[in-house]
C-alpha cells in the first residue's frame, strides 16, 4: 500500500514552532502596547494592556459560561426533535 | 433612461427562462445574469424614480439613492459568486429560486413605496423557503415550514402595519418612519422578524443549516440584509434598535461556542454580526449608518466565503458536524485557505474585510459615550473570533484528523470562494472604493496605529485563551447533540398544546359525529319509518297475543302488520284511500 504523504502539522515540530511563533507574537504585542499611543473615548482605553486583559478574559468567561451554563440547560440528545 | 430597467426585473423574468435551458446554456446564463444586472444598475443614475400608476396610487418601483446604491451593489456581487458556486447543481429549482430570490430582495431594497416594498418583502420568503425545501429531507421540509410560519407572521404584522399607515396618512411613501404609533410598531415589528431579532432569530438558526449547501450561501446574504436595509432606511437613530443589536451581539456567540454543526455555528455568528448593524442604525449617526451598511456589504462576503468553504467540506465529505471533521488541510487546502479569510474578515483582523467596517461601529459607540454598548461590542468582537474565527477553520480542517482522504473542492467552487476572499481581502486593504459607495460622505480612518494594535492585541489574546483553554482540555469537547433555543418553545410546548387541542376537539368532534350524525339521525330515521307499524301495533297488542301464530303457512301478528306497512298494503291505507277520495269528493260538489 501506498504511504500516505506526511502534511505540514503531522510532524509534532511544526505544531511546536507555530504555537512558539504564536506565544513570542503575543509577549510582542504586550511589550508593544506600552510604547502606542492610543485613541480612546473612554479612560480605561488607554490603561496599559487593556484590550490584551478584555480579550483574554472575555473569552475565558465566554468558554465557561458556555461550557458550565449554558450547555447543561440546552443539550439535548441528537433526535430530541425527531 | 429609456434602455435601463427595474433591476429585479432582470433577475425574476430571467429566473422564469432558466427552466427552458440545457445545462451547458444555463451554466453561462446564470452567471451572465448577474453580470447584465449589474451593467444595467450602473447605467441607472443617481436619485432616479420609475414609477407606474395603479388605481389611485403612483407605486415608486425603483429608487436608486445612495443608500439603496450600496446595497444593490453587493447583492449583485453575491447573486454572481453563488450561481458560480452552485454550478455543480443539476436540478433547476435552485438556480430559479436563488434567482427569484435575490430579484425580490433588489426588488425590496429599491421600492419607494410600502406597497411595492410589501409585495417584493413577501416574495422573498417565498423564494428563500424553496431554497430549504430543495433539500429534500424530511428535517429540511419540516424546518422550511417553520420558516414559512415564523415569516408569514412577519409579513401579517408587516401588512397590518403599512394598511395602518396607509389609512392614517393617506401616503404610500416608504421613508423615515419611526416609532410613533400601532401602525409604527407593527412594522418595525415585522422588520424584526427577518432581522432575526432576539427571540425571533430561531427561523435562522433552524433552518439555514438544513438548506441546500448552495441554498444557505444564497440565504446568508439577503433576507437578513434587506431587513437591515429596511430598518436604516425606516427607523435610523431609534435608541431600541441599540439594545435589541446589543442582545444579538452578545448572546448567539455562547450559543455558537457549544453548537456541532458548523453551519449552525455560522448562523449564530451571523445573528452576532448583523447585530453590529442593528446597533449602528440604532445609533443613526452618519457614522454609526455608514458603518452598518459597510458591514452589512463585508458581511455578505466573508459570511457567504465561510458558508461556501463549510458547504465545500459538506460537498466532499457529506458531514458538517465538528465531531466528524478534521484534518482537512491535507486534502483540500484551498478551501482551508479560503476559509481561514473568510475566518479572519469576520474577526475583523488589520487587512482583512471586518477590519474596517465594525469599527465604525465601535467608534460611533464611543463617540456617543456609551460605554455598556461599547463594551459588549468589544465583548462580542472577542468572541466572533473565537466561534467563527478560530473553530470554524480548526474544527474542519486542523485538529483531530477524522481520516476523510476526499478531493479538493470543485474548480466552479474555488473560483466562487477565491472571488469572495479576494473581495475580502481587497475591501480590507484598499477600503476607499467601499467607502465611496456608502450612503454618507466617509471620513473615518481605520489604519491607525492605535486601532492596529489595539484590535490585534484582542484578537491574539482572545487566541491565546483559545489555545491555553484547548491545551488544558477545559475547551468544550464538540459532542453530538442537539442544543435547544427559543424555537424549542414552539417544537414542543406549543406543538404539544396544539397536539393536545386537537386531540381534545378532534375527540369531541368524532363522538359528536358518531352520537348525533350516525345513531340519532338512525334511529330517528328508523322510527319515521316504521311509525306507522309501531303505532298500529301498539294499539292491537293490548288485545292479540304476541307471537301466535295465525294459521299454518303464516306469520306472528307483528310479522305481517310489518309486512303490510313495508309494502303499502295495510288496510289503514285503503281506509286513508277513502278519506282522501271523500274530501275529494266535497271539494268537487261543494
Amino acid at each position: 500500500m501506498e504511504k500516505e504523504k506526511t502534511h505540514l502539522f503531522d510532524k509534532p515540530q511544526n505544531v511546536k514552532r507555530l504555537l512558539i511563533i504564536f506565544f513570542s507574537t503575543v509577549i510582542l504585542l504586550f511589550i508593544l502596547d506600552f510604547f502606542v499611543h492610543k485613541h480612546a473615548h473612554f479612560p480605561f482605553e488607554t490603561w496599559p494592556v487593556f484590550y490584551a486583559i478584555f480579550g483574554f478574559v472575555a473569552c475565558v468567561i465566554l468558554v465557561l459560561v458556555s461550557r458550565f451554563v449554558l450547555r447543561p440547560l440546552v443539550k439535548r440528545r441528537e433526535d430530541y426533535y425527531e | 433612461m429609456s434602455n435601463v430597467m427595474p433591476p429585479f426585473v432582470i433577475f425574476i423574468l430571467g429566473a422564469l427562462v432558466i427552466p427552458f435551458l440545457n445545462e451547458r446554456v444555463r451554466s453561462v446564463y446564470v452567471v451572465a445574469l448577474p453580470v447584465v444586472g449589474f451593467i444595467n444598475l450602473l447605467l441607472i443614475p443617481v436619485d432616479t424614480l420609475m414609477t407606474v400608476n395603479f388605481l389611485d396610487y403612483q407605486l415608486t418601483l425603483v429608487r436608486i439613492d445612495r443608500l439603496s446604491l450600496a446595497f444593490g451593489y453587493i447583492f449583485h456581487i453575491a447573486a454572481f459568486v453563488t450561481a458560480i458556486y452552485i454550478l455543480h447543481v443539476r436540478k433547476n429549482l435552485e438556480y430559479v429560486a436563488g434567482f427569484i430570490y435575490s430579484g425580490a430582495a433588489l426588488g425590496a431594497i429599491f421600492a419607494g413605496d410600502l406597497f411595492t416594498f410589501f409585495v417584493f418583502w413577501e416574495t422573498l420568503t417565498v423564494g428563500s423557503v424553496m431554497l430549504i425545501w430543495a433539500r429534500c429531507t424530511k428535517r429540511s421540509s419540516s424546518a422550511g415550514f417553520r420558516y414559512l410560519m415564523i415569516h408569514v407572521t412577519g409579513g401579517l404584522s408587516l401588512l397590518a402595519g403599512i394598511v395602518m399607515m396607509v389609512n392614517e396618512t393617506g401616503s404610500i411613501a416608504f421613508g423615515n418612519i419611526g416609532l410613533t404609533g400601532l401602525s409604527s410598531w407593527l412594522i418595525f415589528f415585522g422588520f424584526g422578524v427577518n432581522c432575526a431579532w432576539p427571540f425571533l432569530h430561531t427561523w435562522l438558526t433552524d433552518a439555514y443549516p438544513e438548506a441546500t449547501i448552495g441554498g444557505t450561501v444564497f440565504l446568508s446574504a439577503f433576507t437578513t440584509k434587506t431587513a437591515v436595509y429596511a430598518l436604516a432606511r425606516a427607523y435610523p437613530g431609534t435608541e431600541l434598535l441599540i439594545w435589541i443589536g446589543v442582545v444579538m451581539a452578545a448572546f448567539p456567540i455562547f450559543f455558537a461556542v457549544i453548537e456541532n454543526d458548523l453551519r449552525r455555528v455560522l448562523a449564530y455568528s451571523l445573528v452576532n454580526q448583523v447585530g453590529f448593524m442593528v446597533v449602528g442604525i440604532g445609533i443613526g449617526t452618519e457614522l454609526a449608518i455608514n458603518g452598518a451598511v459597510a458591514h452589512a456589504f463585508n458581511d455578505i462576503l466573508f459570511k457567504g466565503l465561510l458558508f461556501m468553504s463549510m458547504g465545500a467540506v459538506m460537498y466532499r465529505t457529506g458531514k458538517i458536524n465538528a465531531t466528524d471533521l478534521g484534518g482537512l488541510y491535507k486534502s483540500m487546502p484551498w478551501t482551508a485557505g479560503f476559509c481561514i479569510v473568510g475566518a479572519a474578515s469576520i474577526s475583523a483582523f488589520p487587512l482583512f474585510s471586518g477590519f474596517v467596517s465594525k469599527s465604525m461601529v465601535m467608534s460611533a459607540a464611543g463617540e456617543g459615550h456609551m460605554v455598556g454598548v461599547w463594551l459588549v461590542l468589544l465583548f462580542a468582537s472577542a468572541g466572533v473570533f473565537h466561534h467563527a474565527g478560530i473553530k470554524i477553520p480548526f474544527f474542519a480542517f486542523f485538529g483531530h484528523d477524522a481520516g476523510h482522504r476526499v478531493k479538493e473542492a470543485p474548480k466552479h467552487m474555488l473560483i466562487a470562494m477565491g472571488i469572495t476572499a479576494f473581495l475580502c481581502i481587497f475591501n480590507g486593504t484598499f477600503y476607499k472604493p467601499l467607502y465611496a459607495v456608502l450612503p454618507y460622505p466617509a471620513l473615518y480612518e481605520p489604519y491607525t496605529l492605535s486601532h492596529v494594535v489595539t484590535q490585534t492585541e484582542l484578537l491574539f489574546y482572545s487566541a491565546l485563551a483559545f489555545t491555553l483553554l484547548l491545551l488544558s482540555g477545559i475547551y468544550p469537547a464538540e459532542i453530538r447533540a442537539v442544543n435547544i433555543d427559543f424555537d424549542w418553545f414552539y417544537r414542543k410546548p406549543l406543538n404539544a398544546f396544539v397536539n393536545g387541542v386537537a386531540l381534545c376537539l378532534n375527540g369531541f368532534n368524532r363522538t359528536m359525529d358518531r352520537l348525533l350524525v350516525r345513531e340519532l339521525t338512525g334511529a330517528v330515521n328508523e322510527v319515521a319509518t316504521n311509525a306507522m307499524a309501531i303505532v298500529a301495533w301498539a294499539i292491537m297488542s293490548p288485545f292479540v297475543k304476541k307471537g301466535v301464530p295465525l294459521g299454518p303457512g303464516q306469520g306472528s301478528l307483528k310479522t305481517r302488520v310489518d309486512l303490510a306497512f313495508a309494502t303499502g298494503t295495510s288496510p289503514v291505507g285503503l281506509f286513508a284511500a277513502c278519506a282522501g277520495l271523500f274530501i275529494v269528493m266535497l271539494f268537487v260538489f261543494i
